[in-house]
């Protein structure tokens, strides 16, 4: 899956924080890293914040794994902004005030956009109603048969006491009656 | 000349589904026997009609015929052949020609079974199935003919034409543009047909539940029949998404299996529907309840299976103006509107006959249960289906587009499937009819203290994290459920009958295939869970740029870059590829290729991870950049526990669904010994 959560930001934070320990140390010690060159900001720096971002050509690819040159230009821009010292927030304000708030994964919280949030769980608190109440009419109903383990079949077709009776013997060896 | 018979062919099978439709109305109409067996071979018919076109069609790929505008676009010389058979569904026209093939094929198989106990439903499966294929027939003919041909005019223009237009003459390219490379891989190779035939197969039982309504036919017979269709349906879908994730997996570089993308939903969305529509027919059959619901599901299943159709057919997900310009989107609209408010026009007629028989006593009895999970089933098919189609309501009435990514699918849907399984950990336990939290609790303890003791191993191993507990929680729970549920049986029947266990367990799952079969696909949930709750929870990734010794660290791996290979193939491909060492702990476990190969033909690029594969976790490479970088080769690299799991379960939830499929093998005897039976009381 795509997206991430935020424990796994915090995995990422986390080893950023032994990644610099790490830089320190060996830094300290003079001696030559072979490790990965890591510019300042770090990739995972900056794909913590495209993750969350598409550009307005590449649908439904999150900017982090899009290989097309325009995203790869996207994300060098976060890198730049995050160098100048922009925060998360800024950077997804310039891009929203420059492309749109498509770039964004999620629609903002404001106005029309609103149902995207809103509509699901009042859609499934209706079910839930619909549902309670479907169990209390159930349970006040006389049904329409006698026995709950029987079934006589409402439609003029099926009048028929043989059939009655045949499918009644099939129920009962179905149950294994 | 080939191509004058494909779409002969397909002009006969339109011809012929009118026909056919036209048919079996009089027939209905008029009970004229004669026009119902003729409306019968009219959809018998099609199938050889669709396959003489659909040979017509790979004849042409194969031979290379680029004069043709599909051959062109989809194939060129470089391609193997298999691959030139498969680009038979490799673009719009030929995977439409490929759906209408399928749907003839079960549109034939459906006139092929007994009828004489159900012929009134004969008509009218023959009037949906034959609407349904004159749909597709008719794109194909009118606006997606894959047997078009370019022509260069007299004036030196080029065009494109079924016939010759005066005075042109055969244009001919000397090589196609070929398949998307991200097609060329055996999971995308097999994906979509896997869909389609799940596609189709839908339609069969929304045609017996609709001639089951015209007919007033309100007993469960139309379920009882179309059980097993419902059922293969359900196994191609299945298939079809498992593979689709597989392919993601392994072709899209992500790192990731399903990435929320509108047409993964598309197929996404009739599944729910459909596994719905499983379990409430059950009720149905036990209990003779929720006939209303049952058509609803049903009809719902079909609209979306259209819907799914078109969302990625019609161009509407990229712009509602790429909609509004096509021919297609319309099209599909327009049928989507007719079927599914005739459907429902149809269901309200007979909205009184399809009362419920019984009465549900106990909050706590299977059909509740079943209820309950029709409600969470429901629930993320809405979120599901917002999701889609916000985009295009926000375009519609604000011009702008936004994007509706999976942070928000995950949110909204990540309670409902946790609440599912937790109802596939008890609903096994209660009884039809009536279950109290008393016998459900006697049924229920001894798993439960189990899956808890599973839990507090996990936390005195150190996992922490209160969601991941909840999720191994609840597989641990469904896990004991089910394997208990075997166990009582088998001691049960070993105890009666005296069979070794193992040959309890065989006759058990034989004796009851539905039931067991449930199981095995509920074993199956689970195993995927724990991949799921494995790359969801736990996957870590990293990136950085490395000169050839140079490496990389992610959790207890380390990734070791040395070289990387630049080469031309025969096959028409320019292929970058790493050679990268790996080490766990520091101890060597392999090499590792992560490449990205460069398609001439297409001007495509696509990216192929270096995975190593273990049950326990994949550690996956993929080649970002290798050109732009003067400080050397980026990569990036993500560590998935678990994610193995979740192809496994994948393959055991397949076959649980085929045993659950398979014909029972008492299944057609208490029919007949009931009838027997009776026959002799009656003498």
């Amino acid at each position: 899956m795509s997206g991430i959560g935020l424990r796994k930001l915090r995995f990422s934070w986390q080893y950023l924080v032994w990644g610099v320990l790490l830089v320190l140390m060996v830094g300290g010690a003079m001696v030559q890293s072979v490790r990965a060159q890591q510019p300042t900001p770090s990739d995972d720096e900056v794909n913590a914040i495209a993750k969350t971002m598409y550009c307005p050509v590449c649908e439904n690819v999150p900017l982090d794994v899009c290989p097309t040159q325009a995203c790869a230009q996207w994300r060098e821009l976060i890198r730049q902004k995050l160098a100048e010292g922009w925060t998360e927030q800024q950077i997804k304000d310039y891009f929203v005030a420059q492309y749109g708030d498509r770039v964004l994964g999620e629609p903002p919280r404001r106005g029309l956009h609103w149902l995207v949030y809103v509509l699901p769980p009042l859609s499934f608190l209706a079910g839930v109603l619909i549902l309670v109440n479907v169990f209390r009419n159930m349970r006040r109903a006389k049904p329409v048969i006698a026995s709950p383990d029987s079934k006589v079949k409402a439609s003029s077709s099926w009048d028929d006491p043989y059939a009655q009776q045949l499918e009644e013997e099939l129920r009962r060896r179905e149950r294994g009656e | 000349m080939v191509a004058e018979i494909g779409f002969g062919a397909l002009i006969v099978a339109f011809v012929v589904s009118i026909y056919g439709i036209l048919a079996g109305l009089y027939g209905a109409r008029r009970h004229a026997e004669p026009w119902l067996e003729s409306g019968r071979r009219a959809m018998l018919l099609t199938w050889p009609l669709i396959t003489l076109s659909v040979v017509c069609l790979v004849a042409l790929l194969v031979g290379g015929h680029y004069e043709v505008q599909y051959v062109y676009n989809v194939s060129s010389r470089f391609m193997p052949l298999y691959l030139r058979i498969t680009a038979l569904w490799g673009g719009q026209a030929g995977s439409l020609v490929f759906w209408s093939w399928l749907m003839a094929a079960f549109a034939a198989a459906a006139t092929l079974r007994k009828w004489d106990r159900d012929r009134e439903f004969l008509p009218w499966v023959i009037v949906v199935t034959l609407v349904t294929l004159a749909f597709f027939l008719g794109l194909v003919i009118f606006v997606e003919n894959p047997f078009v041909r370019f022509w260069q005019m007299p004036d030196g223009r080029q065009a494109v034409a079924m016939f010759a237009p005066r005075g042109a003459t055969p244009l001919v390219p000397m090589d196609g543009r070929g398949l998307n490379p991200l097609l060329r891989h055996p999971g995308m190779i097999l994906h979509p047909p896997m869909l389609y035939l799940g596609f189709v197969s839908f339609v069969i039982p929304y045609a017996f539940g609709v001639a089951a309504l015209v007919t007033g036919r309100t007993d469960d017979r139309w379920i009882r029949i179309t059980r097993r269709w419902t059922l293969v349906a359900w196994l191609f879908l299945s298939l079809g998404l498992i593979l689709g994730s597989r392919w993601a997996y392994d072709v899209l570089g992500w790192g990731g299996y399903w990435g929320w993308d509108p047409v993964e939903i598309a197929a996404f969305m009739p599944w729910l529907s459909g596994t719905a529509f499983l379990h409430s027919v059950m009720i149905q059959e036990k209990r003779g309840l929720f006939k209303r619901w049952n058509m609803i599901l049903i009809i719902l299943t079909y609209a979306l299976v259209i819907f799914g159709t078109f969302l990625t057919r019609s161009g509407v997900l990229s712009s509602v103006h790429a909609f509004a310009q096509s021919a297609i989107g319309p099209l599909f609209f327009g049928f989507i509107a007719f079927t599914f408010i005739g459907s429902m026009g149809l269901l309200l007629y007979r909205w009184n006959d399809l009362r419920s028989e019984g009465v549900m006593t106990s909050l706590l009895s299977r059909e509740a249960l079943f209820l309950l999970n029709n409600l969470l089933f429901m629930g993320i098919l809405v979120v599901c289906f917002w999701g889609v189609i916000y985009p295009l309501i926000s375009e519609i009435f604000t011009g702008q587009k936004v994007t509706v990514g999976p942070s928000y699918y995950e949110r909204s849907t990540a309670p409902l499937f946790a609440a599912l399984l937790l109802l596939m950990g008890i609903a096994p336990l209660s009884a039809w009819g009536h279950s109290t939290l008393k016998t459900l609790g006697r049924a229920l303890w001894k798993p439960l203290i189990a899956s808890i003791v599973v839990v507090i191993g996990l936390w005195v191993g150190g996992i922490r994290a209160w969601s991941a507990l909840l999720a191994f929680w609840l597989v641990a729970l469904v896990s004991l459920v089910t394997l208990y549920e075997y166990y009582r049986a088998v001691v049960a029947r070993h105890r009666r009958t005296g069979e070794n266990y193992l040959r309890a367990l065989w006759n058990l799952a034989g004796r009851n295939r539905r039931r067991y079969g449930g199981y095995i696909i509920h074993l199956g949930v689970v195993l995927m869970a724990l991949g799921i709750i494995g790359i969801e929870l736990f996957q870590t990734e990293t990136q950085g740029t490395v000169q050839p010794g140079g490496s990389l660290r992610l959790g207890d791996y380390t990734m070791l870059f040395q070289r990387l290979d630049v080469f031309d193939t025969q096959d028409g491909r320019n292929v970058a590829r790493a050679v990268v060492s790996v080490f766990k702990n520091d101890r060597y476990v392999g090499e590792l290729h992560p490449r990205r190969d460069f398609f001439y033909d297409s001007q495509q690029t696509m990216t192929i991870p270096g995975v190593r594969s273990t049950m326990e976790d994949d550690f996956y490479v993929i080649l970002v950049d290798w050109q732009s970088s003067a400080q050397g080769i980026t990569f990036k690299i993500y560590h998935n526990p678990l994610v193995n799991w979740l192809w496994v379960g994948g393959l055991v939830f397949i076959l649980g669904t085929l045993v659950a499929a398979w014909p029972d093998r008492e299944a057609e005897s208490p029919r007949a010994r009931a009838a027997q039976t009776l026959a002799v009381q009656g003498a």
